[in-house]
């Protein structure tokens, strides 16, 4: 079948061929240079698996450095080498491991992992499409990630080391090559793999986009689209429109660290190199690029677990999610603050006090959306007939990370709050709680929740709880007390605290969070194991609707092939929340409207 | 909001909301690149310079070239395909003839002794090269969309005329031509 066939095969001719697709696929087609989406969407949920591995064990390296300042590891030398002389991690190597790590998990895990995964896969199942608008670009967006891991990947192996400058990327320390190992060829690498990131993202947003807009089926009007489809409408939206600021800003930096252009770097004198013959540039300007992509990040990484997760709940509750215009009008509205609130990232760098005032109202205006979601999440819940499925505990673990990690924004919002707790590590606490872990829970509901659509077999419920109660546990063990380490003044970033007098108080409490951040960390293998089994071994899914949803992707086979659907896509009738209504415990989407039912949305 | 959607006869093409989409995903990176433009101009140190005259010709140029490829598409759709081939060829050699006033455009502040780049160079006309260059590379994308388009149709399996490949390339093609005028028009009067 044609490309174009896929694509507007409803519109042309009712009864399609997607049954002989199949046989026409290779295994380099069909599992490598797929263009169906669903492939991309596994494509990508396993390539930011393999990344979330990684970046969860640099965190534990150096959290072992954190908690063990003063212990030698013989067994690190012999995994890291000359990084870990002596079996203690080296400073330059714990400053490449954060460092690693923020970009890691930001971008390619929290980003291409958790949207490029569920924007692929959810998108044209829920709003009744064969596949995206183009299925070749959304197949290159996958593409461009995996150059883009390889790329990130081999930084970790050049002689001077991966990039150490923090996830940032901040100049000077990333416009000079001379400012430390990792500033050399470890920079090149990142700023390239960064580059081909965004081009990834781009393709992908761009299908998203025009995929919703375009390709709904027959009755799928905007205001019955789920909740879902409209979070990662507005990320991709985000996605799209800052990306490139960001790009902009690599683009000078490239400038100024290949070209000898002055667009960051002044006549700075640095230690070894002398003064620099650069003039009037001005770093400040790469944090202002830096986080007008930077903000609206934070919003890419957190509305998709928004919307999978107001999915999952109403799903689960057996209840419709309450206030679906006010959940929308919310997401729009994050989606706006979100390109307005930037500089207060940028609070102490001298930014007029005036200007920080502005920023500090539109941070705080963003509590306004939050807490609408909050509320319709909380009463979706109430009274609710609820299956405490894994996928639905994750998706209440979210609301609840979200309500304790949001309430230390409305602080770390406050201009003259944050010239005490900026860079320290109650803003660790503050990012890791309501946008690191929150994110996290979303993706794994939505893995929970989905899995028997895409691999056609259940994970096991048992290590489902497991995994959640001791990741909730633990990821309030590991981020709670850091809040009174940052309010002590504890600053991040910092190699050993042992040597502060200050702060040879937390010594103790180091260790604690270090050795839960382990355990956690083990925990997440066992997610891992059951993940890979279950896709192999798992227990057969043998209803079409396991979680009896009213969404269109439960319409489709139970192992769906290129196309979807194997006749005519379903019309739909309704919103997808009918739960309960007129004494039907669920009413899908493609059910017509009764002639004596209620008011319908 | 619309309650009742259809999936009949959409005015929009997929690809073409997808360009669109690309269009304001551009736009974005130069408005970037355009405010941190005016952030710099109001420090320190930033030198007055003119911009090169021969500007002047390549917007002639690029402002002819877009009157081309419309005349292509117009030709395509009306089934003269002689003169729409001529027309798509035209529009190709004077994208590519922009690209070449530009370039010698840049060489000219060298000439004057205004460094574009090295450690002589002052932020304004990194700035220059950096932003025109951005906008020349979407140039060159635009040729290499056309004659690509141009290869597929004379040489490609498909018998049938579609006219969508070389509207979206036209689209494309007057969006750089319009970012070309603003970016122009910025140059000239902020600096």
């Amino acid at each position: 079948m044609s490309h174009e066939a896929v694509l507007h095969g409803h519109e042309s001719h009712g009864h399609d061929d997607h049954g002989h697709h199949e046989h026409h696929d290779t295994f380099l087609t069909k599992y490598v240079f797929s263009q169906d989406h669903k492939m991309i969407a596994k494509q990508f949920l396993i390539t930011g698996m393999v990344w979330a591995v990684l970046g969860g064990l640099m965190s534990v390296l150096f959290r072992l450095q954190l908690g063990y300042p003063d212990a030698s590891f013989p067994w690190l030398e012999s995994i890291l080498g000359k990084w870990a002389k002596g079996g203690q991690i080296t400073p330059e190597a714990y400053y490449a491991l954060v460092t690693t790590h923020g970009t890691v998990l930001v971008f390619f895990v929290l980003t291409a992992g958790l949207s490029g995964t569920f924007a692929n896969f959810l998108i044209p199942l829920q709003i009744g499409a064969r596949d995206m608008a183009s299925p070749f670009m959304n197949m290159l967006s996958y593409w461009f990630f995996f150059s883009a891991s390889i790329v990130m990947l081999s930084s970790l192996f050049v002689e001077t080391g991966p990039f150490s400058g923090g996830w940032t990327a901040y100049p000077p320390l990333s416009a000079l090559h001379d400012a430390s190992p990792g500033s050399k060829t470890g920079m090149d690498l990142w700023i390239i793999a960064m580059a081909l990131f965004v081009v990834s993202s781009l393709l992908g947003g761009l299908n998203y986009i025009a995929t919703i807009l375009n390709m709904r089926t027959k009755g799928m009007s905007m205001t019955r689209l789920p909740l879902s489809i409209w979070a990662l409408f507005f990320t991709a939206v985000l996605g799209v429109l800052s990306f490139p600021v960001l790009l902009s800003g690599l683009i000078l930096l490239i400038f100024d660290r290949n070209f000898g252009t002055s667009f960051y770097l002044s006549d700075i004198f640095v230690n070894g190199v002398g003064a620099l013959s650069n003039e009037g540039g001005s770093a400040i300007l790469f944090q202002h690029l830096f986080w007008f992509l930077g903000h609206p990040e934070v919003y890419i990484i957190l509305l998709p677990a928004m919307g999978m997760v107001s999915e999952i709940l109403s799903v689960n509750s057996r209840k419709p999610i309450f206030g679906y215009m006010a959940m929308l009008g919310s997401l729009f509205a994050i989606a706006v603050l979100a390109f307005l609130v930037w500089a207060h990232h940028m609070f102490v760098t001298g930014l007029n006090p005036f200007l920080g005032s502005v920023f500090v109202l539109l941070t705080l205006l963003i509590a306004v959306p939050s807490a609408i979601k909050v509320f319709n999440w909380l009463t979706t819940l109430w009274r609710g007939n609820i299956r405490f499925t894994p996928g639905m505990l994750f998706a209440i673990g979210f609301v609840s990370l979200f309500i304790s990690g949001g309430l230390t924004g409305i602080w770390l919002g406050n201009a003259a709050l944050d010239i005490h707790l900026h860079d320290t590590y109650f803003v660790i606490a503050h990012f890791h709680i309501v946008m690191g872990v929150a994110s996290m829970f979303g993706m794994f509901a939505g893995v929970y929740h989905w899995f028997p659509k895409m691999y056609g077999r259940y994970l096991n419920n048992s290590l489902g709880y497991i995994h959640f109660w001791v990741t909730i546990a633990g990821a309030y063990m590991i981020f709670w007390p850091m809040h009174y380490e940052g309010l002590a003044g504890m600053p991040r970033r910092y190699f050993d605290f042992s040597i502060w007098e200050s702060f040879k108080q937390f010594a103790d409490l180091n260790r604690f969070i270090s050795t839960v951040s382990m355990i956690v960390f083990a925990v997440q293998i066992l997610f891992l194991i059951n993940f890979f089994y279950s896709i192999f071994k798992g227990r057969k899914v043998t209803v079409q609707n396991p979680w009896e949803s009213n969404t269109l992707e439960w319409t489709a086979p139970i192992n769906p092939g290129h196309g979807n659907w194997p006749g005519e896509i379903p019309e739909v009738h309704r919103w997808p929340y009918d739960y309960g209504k007129d004494g039907h415990d669920f009413i899908p989407q493609t059910t017509p409207v009764g002639a004596d039912e209620t008011g319908t949305h | 909001m619309d309650t009742v959607a259809s999936t009949e006869k959409k005015k929009l093409h997929p690809y073409q909301i997808l360009l669109w989409v690309g269009i304001g995903s551009i736009i974005m990176m130069f408005a970037g690149l355009t405010s941190a433009y005016i952030v710099k101009k109001s420090q320190a140190n930033w030198l007055e310079f003119d911009l090169p005259r021969i500007f002047w010709w390549s917007t002639g140029v690029i402002l002819l070239s877009s009157f081309t490829i419309q005349m292509a598409v117009k030709k395509i759709k009306l089934g003269e395909m002689g003169q729409y081939r001529g027309f798509t060829a035209l529009s190709a050699i004077l994208g590519l003839l922009f690209v070449i006033l530009q370039i010698q455009g840049y060489q000219q502040l060298e000439a004057n002794h205004i460094a574009l780049t090295g450690p002589r160079s002052n932020s304004a006309g990194s700035f220059l090269l950096v932003i025109t260059g951005l906008h020349l590379l979407h140039m060159v994308g635009g040729v290499i969309a056309l004659v690509g388009v141009s290869l597929k149709a004379n040489f490609g399996k498909s018998t049938s005329i579609n006219a969508l490949p070389v509207e979206l390339v036209a689209t494309f093609w007057h969006f750089v031509d319009i970012l070309w005028i603003y970016l122009f028009v910025f140059l000239m009067w902020v600096s």
